[in-house]
């Protein structure tokens, strides 16, 4: 019994890490093809059909590199920083359930899987700000300090816009926030999933989400930690070989972390748009519709997963391809004074939904509306100007 | 028996690196340590069936507060402490006074635990419904008390910082 368990769990690891890693080529192939067809270019199509061999031959490239390490850098720092951007990435998708078969997904159904995704996130921030730091390199410092300061701030509207996937669903298990999206659309739409983002609260707060997973993974617009204009590469501009290919592949393994917490909590994870349980019943008679009832029971929720993950890795690039940067105190105000006040009153009228029903949440909602174009909406936008203050000089070149 | 060796294990790097901690010479290495040392408290906590507890010790601790330690370390590029001559003054001694007397305390509760034998609690004492049922119940004053010290500290640290406007 015990080893059976621990097999299995062998076999869910296993199954994870060859998707993330598996996946890994495709995901950067296709956000170089994808871009470059956003900026009317070609983007890499010589190697393999459409190209789709060029991450390999990157990957050998980086291989055969020479890593060079900058004079002065914290040799042991310097080295554990990509490990430790790595390490946090690969293991967060650990509680993600990607089908409805508990023996292969997810790996550990535990009874906080959304704090243990959060936990995992947070740690997330030490290897930009330590390799910023230890890199001896005042671009690669800022870029580490802005990774740090950002990754602070949008915690806490993402841990805000999570709790109303926890509110309304009443556990942290993953599974469950699934299972309570298979419920009939609104209580009363019996063919659709009541998938959170059909909700006023999940779609206020997946909206405040994907802000948050935008700003926590460091994507456009919320790039300032590698801004090319400003830092070079930020914190990564000392970083050469496989060192440099760590950082990269923990950037995208994130990525697909985060969309696939998006896709659990507020998409419906593995459910398809459609209720199938019609066809289930009827697959009991076996012949077509028994053939039907496993396509739609077991073979499809992994399909529908992958899909709205990818789905969610094209808006990315879709933002990036469109939006410009924002400015450092842009950024900031709309992690304090936006995303987080929004998170709270959003949290509220949830509550007063899961205490008091349908009617008064909704007249809250549009209260809550109302009162906003009332009185901050009503204001013009104010005009601001930055001032570069002399004492805001953080990197001090050591003395030799 | 794997139960305990996890634990002893954990305890070990636990120890050395809080002891890490207070002996690097340079103040980075001293927050890692400090991240590591509350990680594997964490995963103690995870042994001992408190996993909720142990994933707020990862995302507050771990995560957020050590970042702030880190980002302000870096921010200011503080060199070791060599080049700061150490105080002649009380806080010494009472920095030992009170470390020793805390470990004191501790060491004499848990003997007396281990003398004992530590009492059986119901293993889901540790998920999120029974410690929020706790707090939101039978600990709902002390809580809002919290709230209150933690809202009085927010304020205070904004007028810390605000600018002077002459």
């Amino acid at each position: 019994m015990m080893l059976a368990d621990f097999g299995w769990a062998i076999v869910r690891i296993a199954i994870m890490l060859g998707f993330l890693l598996g996946v890994l080529p495709l995901v950067i192939w296709l956000e170089r093809r994808a871009l470059a067809w956003f900026q009317n270019r070609v983007g890499p199509n010589r190697l393999g059909p459409f190209g789709l061999l060029q991450p390999m031959a990157d990957a050998a490239k980086l291989f055969f590199k020479e890593e060079i390490v900058p004079a002065n850098a914290d040799r042991l720092i310097w080295a554990l920083a990509p490990a430790l951007s790595l390490f946090p990435a690969l293991v967060a998708a650990a509680t993600i359930p990607w089908g409805p078969n508990r023996l292969l997904t997810p790996v550990a159904d535990v009874d906080i899987g959304l704090l243990y995704f959060l936990a995992m996130s947070s740690l997330a921030a030490y290897g930009v700000l330590l390799a910023g730091w230890s890199s001896n390199n005042k671009y690669s410092l800022l870029g580490g300090l802005r990774a740090s300061a950002q990754v602070i701030s949008y915690e806490l509207g993402m841990g805000l816009a999570l709790a109303t996937a926890v509110l309304a669903s009443g556990s942290f298990r993953m599974t469950t926030i699934v299972e309570m999206q298979a419920e009939p659309l609104w209580g009363v739409v019996p063919f659709l999933h009541h998938w959170l983002i059909f909700t006023p609260w999940g779609l206020v707060g997946g909206a405040l989400f994907f802000i948050c997973m935008l700003a926590e993974t460091n994507r456009a617009p919320f790039d300032l930690p590698e801004a090319e204009s400003e830092l070079v590469a930020g914190y990564q501009t000392e970083y050469s070989s496989m060192k440099f290919a760590a950082f990269f592949m923990g950037e995208y393994i994130a990525i697909l972390a985060i969309c696939g917490i998006m896709t659990t909590c507020f998409l419906g994870g593995y459910l398809a748009p459609i209720n199938f349980s019609p066809i289930q019943a009827l697959g009991e008679q076996g012949g077509f519709w028994g053939v039907l009832a496993t396509l739609t029971g077991a073979l499809m929720p992994p399909f529908w997963f992958v899909l709205k993950l990818f789905g969610l890795f094209f808006s990315f690039l879709w933002i990036r391809a469109t939006l410009l940067r924002l400015r450092y105190d842009q950024l900031m105000n709309l992690g304090w004074r936006f995303l987080i006040p929004v998170g709270l009153v959003n949290l509220a009228l949830l509550t007063v939904y899961v205490i008091w029903g349908w009617l008064p949440s909704l007249i809250g909602y549009a209260v809550a509306i109302a009162l906003y174009f009332a009185t901050v909406g009503a204001r013009k936008p104010e005009r601001r100007t930055v001032a570069l203050v002399p004492e805001a000089q953080p990197y001090q070149p050591k003395e030799v | 028996m794997g139960e305990r060796l996890l634990f002893f294990v954990l305890a070990i790097v636990a120890i050395l690196s809080a002891g890490g901690v207070v002996f690097s010479r340079n103040p980075v290495r001293s927050a890692l340590l400090l991240v590591l040392n509350f990680f594997t408290l964490a995963l103690i906590y995870f042994t001992l069936s408190a996993q909720f507890i142990g994933a707020l010790q990862v995302i507050v601790y771990a995560g957020a507060i050590m970042v702030l330690f880190l980002f302000v370390i870096m921010l200011l590029n503080l060199g070791s402490p060599d080049a700061v001559p150490p105080e002649r003054d009380l806080k010494r001694p009472l920095a030992y006074l009170i470390g020793f007397g805390i470990l004191a305390t501790l060491v004499a509760q848990s003997l007396a635990l281990m003398i004992q034998g530590t009492p059986q609690v119901s293993p889901d004492v540790g998920t999120a419904r029974v410690i929020g049922l706790a707090l939101f119940t039978q600990w709902a004053y002390p809580l809002l008390l919290m709230g209150a010290l933690l809202t009085v500290g927010v304020i205070g640290s904004i007028l810390l910082a605000r600018r002077r406007v002459s």
